[in-house]
């Protein structure tokens, strides 16, 4: 049955910044092992959208149901939901007041009640999927971009998500460490993670995806398999901005 | 007679006279400034956190979110009051006016550290909210994002590294307290200052027995300034980590 399978679906989700319409009647489903790639102009509501479905951002309108729970009731436990929803920023988050074994911990410890033992285990088990295990001692400020980022990553994992949010983990890093975090992405694909990514890697998205979102202006104008969007796209705009990309 | 003698012996003459009384009056003094600073710095902090608990006018009930205004505009009231009037007229108000209005007779002492205190909690609660703040709201998603509750952020993660951003300020409230104490003469606390008072007006030597409290303060305050100063490194860590060995990363398995 497809409906047993689906972890979220969004429907005429909207979001109003003042009278500023950031997102309109934004609709689509995520399946469990899907990969999402979500593409378009900056400015267009990408990161809005991640962010008002682990509710960093309040949605103005629509709903957002999680196993058939619409979480933008104000009765759900919003602490809970967001420990299943995982997220990776941009610019990492670590908290740079912890050691890096200690960020893979502490969610485990104090939202999830893991054992000290437990946790620390399990943080390193998604340090060393991250190839980070070496570094359990370092605090944040002595690790580079693409380090931080594979961290962030293991603490999100170590919370052992139902889906993992991404909003441009790559797009703070130097060229030379972006492989490095896209690499790590696409072993978590493969091992049938579901994962929604904001991004600005056509490459990735093209590659990795199971399915790819088209934004513009608050809508989601286009949406389809890799082969279809990045192939044979269907609105003009997209077309365009697909061909932009390919110039720079 | 002591005006026949010149100005370094009328130190030392001074000094063996009233020596103790000087060292009992700035034990005084550190202890009052000490506890008091202690004491507002933990007063700065629940009014600081309270003040920055957001509200969800979604989630929160009505109830929550009157009580928590009420107590934050009461909050703000104290801030207000008692940063924006001098710590010699709140100890007269205190010691001389709840007497009267409330009909309690505070102790001296217990007016000293209840004055100083709520003094010092008035400005580290700002201090203590600007910390909170300043720590990057990305810091908070981070948090959020993977679970934690306002007071999980809070405890683990925004405190932590509010505290050490404000630990200059701290040290700022202690110098300033132990230097302010002084304004405590007027409800006849026997401070250094006091001592001071009651040495030279006893001997009209106003010159040499400032100078000596002079060099006292001065030693009470670098001397908190340093060490503060060793405290902040120590929290700030080595600048270096050492790479985990598979022996080390077998430990943390086990
Ligand atoms: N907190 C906010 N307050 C007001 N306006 C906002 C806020 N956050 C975003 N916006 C506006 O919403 C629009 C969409 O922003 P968003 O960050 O979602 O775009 P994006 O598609 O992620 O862009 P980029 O690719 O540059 O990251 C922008 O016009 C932005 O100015
Ligand atoms: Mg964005």
């Amino acid at each position: 049955m497809e409906k047993e399978n689906v972890i979220l679906e969004v429907s005429h989700l909207g979001k109003n910044f003042g009278t500023h319409q950031v997102l309109k009647d934004i609709d689509f489903k995520v399946q469990t092992g899907d990969v999402i790639s979500i593409i378009g102009a900056s400015g267009s509501g990408k990161s809005t959208m991640l962010r008002c479905i682990n509710l960093m951002e309040e949605p103005s309108g629509g709903s957002i149901r999680y196993h058939g729970t619409d979480i933008t009731d104000s009765k759900v436990d919003v602490p809970a939901y967001r420990a299943k929803v995982g997220m990776v920023f941009q610019n990492f988050n670590l908290f740079e007041n912890m050691t890096v074994l200690k960020n893979c911990m502490i969610g485990q410890q104090k939202v999830a009640k893991v054992s000290r033992d437990e946790a620390g285990k399990k943080a390193l088990f998604y340090l060393k999927k991250v190839g980070m295990e070496q570094y359990i001692n370092a605090r944040p400020k002595q690790l580079s971009g693409g380090q931080k980022q594979r961290v962030a990553i293991a603490r999100a994992l170590a919370m052992e998500p139902e889906i993992l949010l991404f909003d441009e983990p790559t797009s703070a890093l130097d060229p030379q460490m972006v492989g490095e975090v896209l690499n790590v992405m696409h072993a978590l694909a493969k091992e049938g993670m579901t994962m929604l990514v904001v991004t600005h890697e056509m490459a990735f998205a093209r590659d990795v995806s199971t399915e790819v979102l088209y934004m513009s202006d608050g809508v989601i104008l286009e949406q389809g398999a890799p082969e279809e969007i990045f192939g044979n796209p269907k609105k003009t705009e997209t077309k365009e901005f697909l061909s932009r990309f390919r110039n720079c | 007679m002591i005006s026949d003698l010149n100005f370094i012996q009328r130190i030392l003459y001074i000094l063996e006279r009233y020596g103790m009384s000087y060292l009992k009056g700035a034990g005084t003094t550190l202890v009052i400034a000490l506890v008091s600073t202690l004491i507002g710095c933990l007063i700065g902090f629940i009014v600081g956190i309270i003040q920055t608990i957001p509200v969800d006018k979604k989630r929160d009930s009505v109830i929550k979110r009157f009580f928590l205004r009420l107590i934050q505009i009461l909050f703000r009231i104290y801030i207000e009051v008692f940063r924006g009037t001098p710590m010699i007229v709140q100890a007269v108000f205190i010691y001389y006016g709840m007497a009267q209005l409330l009909n309690v007779q505070l102790g001296m002492w217990t007016s000293a550290f209840l004055v100083v205190s709520i003094n010092t909690g008035a400005y580290m609660a700002e201090s203590v909210r600007g910390g909170i703040i300043s720590v990057d709201i990305g810091q908070t998603e981070g948090a959020k994002a993977i679970g934690m509750t306002h007071f999980q952020t809070m405890c683990y993660v925004i405190l932590p590294q509010a505290f050490r951003n404000i630990m200059p300020q701290i040290g700022n409230n202690l110098i300033i307290n132990i230097k302010d104490t002084s304004v405590l003469s007027i409800i006849a606390i026997v401070d250094l200052f006091f001592v001071h008072k009651s040495v030279a007006g006893a001997l009209y030597t106003y010159f040499e027995s400032a100078t000596i409290v002079m060099a006292i303060y001065l030693t009470m305050t670098v001397t908190a300034s340093r060490l503060l100063r060793l405290w902040e490194k120590k929290l700030d860590g080595s600048d270096t980590y050492e790479m985990a060995d598979s022996m080390d990363i077998g430990n943390q398995m086990r």
